[in-house]
């Protein structure tokens, strides 16, 4: 074994589960005999004789994905659009109500985290409202926007907005006053040391909030878009729930799930790019 | 004292005491330090050489007194007051490079970014730091690396005073003795004032024009101004030789091992200033003087 690096040790256990999983579903499923025996009357009627509609098995949601993603942006009408097309609006909703937040939340994150003064003003506010689940504020975002789009966009803005305002402010304020104090005396001006001094020290932080409040906003779509219908990969699911098509079901919650992978995984990128070492 | 380079006139820093008295860190305190000087403060810890530090540098603001220098008096930071702190104060995402143009860009707007490239590669050259190494973040070099970043950053700025607090405190002896030297390399041949803070004797013998030795704090005052009379260049192994280097060490290690406890907690009249005394010691001419008795002693 030692001849493997770790990686490949690990990567042979990911494939080696991933396959038993599989094995384990499939079989499980196949198991569920349909009753063939004899059946009185009453049985016929009640459609005993039928096999029952069960959890698919991983090799129809394999085949399914399949189908899906070699066609992913047909569209043919509202209840039949390609698994591209609803990804698509669901990541074109959080990407505005997350980038609607990020244009708010840090420059008054910047504010607060150098104000004091701003700090305890704004600070009961934050706290009554950011706890508030985000999709308690959709039935308001409804009757006073009254557009499902832009209320689901609105919702996201506000549960993405959080993590970026307070980590942005815990970022800033914990800028060493050394740095400042070389700002200082190099004569930069508020805005100068601003964008060369303390931007560069709190990105690390500024940039964990951007992470977090993106995968809490990729969380909230899903949610956000079965209440406001019509398209979205959340109302997707809740569609082929109602059709009782499982196989999609179990299809569509991969996607998300690889969908939000993506993301973090962009952010972890910028992460590492602005990291630095003390 | 009033016409020096820059002057101390009356400075005093009182702190809120938290029982809703005072404290005074010290008080009326005047000195002076003429242009191209390199002078080191010594002295225990309290008695308020960093607060002096911080507020020659702007970055405080003394309760009462001022500072002038060439004639001004100073407020606020400014680039004619560089600064090098104990703890390097490298930006830690930027490169040794980086970290000296980002102050050279400052002092010097009008210049393109080759001149303030040339420049600071220059002075990164003077501390001993060139090729691979400039392009390396602080992280990644070792402490007495990142001290010559921060001296080389300060000297590129060519600020009309330089002040150094304690800056080869977090050194190993044998990394500090070096950068000493490469310090009083990249200093002769300017016209450069220095102020610097340190606890080391033998460094302030080597480097200083002028030590002031303050006595602890409270209340404390800069008491004395021993000159050091022994001629640059000056080498580490070949001061120890000089008769001058041991009758100034021990005047300093008296100084803070006794008198520096004795002078302390004077109160003052209230319009009283306290300007260091002047010593000076130099027995290449004294040797008459202070020999004979000796001599007598030994022969009754």
């Amino acid at each position: 074994m030692e001849l493997l690096s770790e990686n490949k040790r690990a990567a042979i256990w990911s494939i080696a589960l991933l396959i038993v999983g599989l094995l384990v579903w499939e079989l499980s499923i196949s198991a569920q005999a349909v009753n063939t025996g004899e059946l009185t009357e009453y049985e016929l009627l009640t459609g005993a004789g039928t096999a029952k509609a069960g959890v698919p098995p991983p090799s129809e949601v394999a085949v399914k994905a399949w189908q899906e993603l070699s066609n992913p942006f047909y569209d043919a009408g509202p209840n039949d659009k390609g698994i591209g097309i609803q990804i698509g609006y669901s990541i074109y909703r959080v990407l505005t109500g997350y980038f609607l937040a990020a244009i708010i939340a840090i420059p008054l994150g910047f504010l607060i985290g150098m104000s004091s003064v701003a700090y305890k003003a704004l600070n009961p506010f934050i706290q009554v409202l950011r706890p508030i689940s985000p999709l308690a504020w959709m039935p308001l975002a409804l009757f006073i926007i009254q557009d499902s789009e832009a209320s689901a966009i609105f919702v996201i803005f506000i549960c993405s907005i959080w993590p970026m305002l307070l980590n942005t402010a815990f970022g800033v304020a914990g800028v060493r006053e050394d740095w400042v104090n070389v700002a200082r005396t190099h004569e930069l001006g508020a805005f100068k040391t601003a964008f060369t001094v303390v931007l560069p020290a709190a990105a690390p932080t500024i940039v964990t909030g951007m992470r977090i409040s993106i995968g809490i906003a990729w969380l909230v779509i899903v949610a956000a878009e079965m209440l406001v219908g019509g398209t979205g990969i959340g109302y997707y699911v809740w569609n082929e729930w109602n059709n009782l098509d499982l196989t999609s079901v179990i299809f569509s919650i991969l996607m998300i799930g690889v969908v939000g992978m993506l993301l973090d995984a962009a952010f972890g990128l910028l992460q590492r790019r602005v990291a630095y070492v003390e | 004292m009033a016409n020096s380079f820059l002057s101390i006139e009356k400075l005093t820093q009182r702190y809120p005491d938290g029982k809703g008295g005072e404290f005074t860190v010290f008080e009326n305190a005047s000195f002076g330090i003429e242009k191209g000087e390199f002078v080191c403060i010594l002295g225990h810890s309290g008695c308020g050489k960093s607060t002096i530090m911080n507020i020659l540098a702007g970055l405080s603001e003394p309760t009462q007194g001022v500072v002038k220098m060439d004639g001004f008096a100073v407020s606020g930071p400014s680039l004619d007051r560089g600064v090098v702190f104990q703890n390097y104060s490298l930006l830690p995402w930027l490169t040794a490079l980086k970290n000296v143009t980002f102050g050279v860009a400052a002092r010097f707007p009008d210049w393109t970014k080759q001149q303030v490239e040339d420049h600071s590669i220059a002075f990164l050259e003077k501390v001993g730091l060139s090729g691979d190494a400039i392009h390396r973040k602080p992280s990644q070099l070792s402490g007495g690396m990142r001290q010559r970043v921060s001296i080389a950053r300060a000297f590129a700025n060519e600020p009309k005073l330089l002040l150094l607090d304690e800056p080869f405190g977090a050194l190993d002896a044998l990394t500090r003795g070096t950068i000493q030297e490469e310090l009083l390399k990249v200093w002769s041949g300017t016209d450069q004032t220095v102020f610097m803070i340190t606890h080391d004797i033998d460094e302030a013998i080597l480097l200083a024009d002028r030590i002031l030795l303050m006595t602890n704090g409270p209340l404390a005052r800069v008491a004395e101004s021993v000159e050091i009379t022994i001629p640059r260049p000056r080498m580490r192994t070949d001061i120890v030789e000089h008769p001058n280097y041991y009758a100034i060490r021990n005047h300093l290690v008296q100084f803070l091992g006794k008198r520096s406890a004795e002078l302390a907690g004077q109160v003052s009249a209230p319009d009283e200033i306290h300007s260091p005394e002047t010593v000076r010691i130099d027995k290449t001419q004294d040797d008459a003087v202070e020999e004979q008795p000796l001599l007598q002693a030994v022969k009754t």
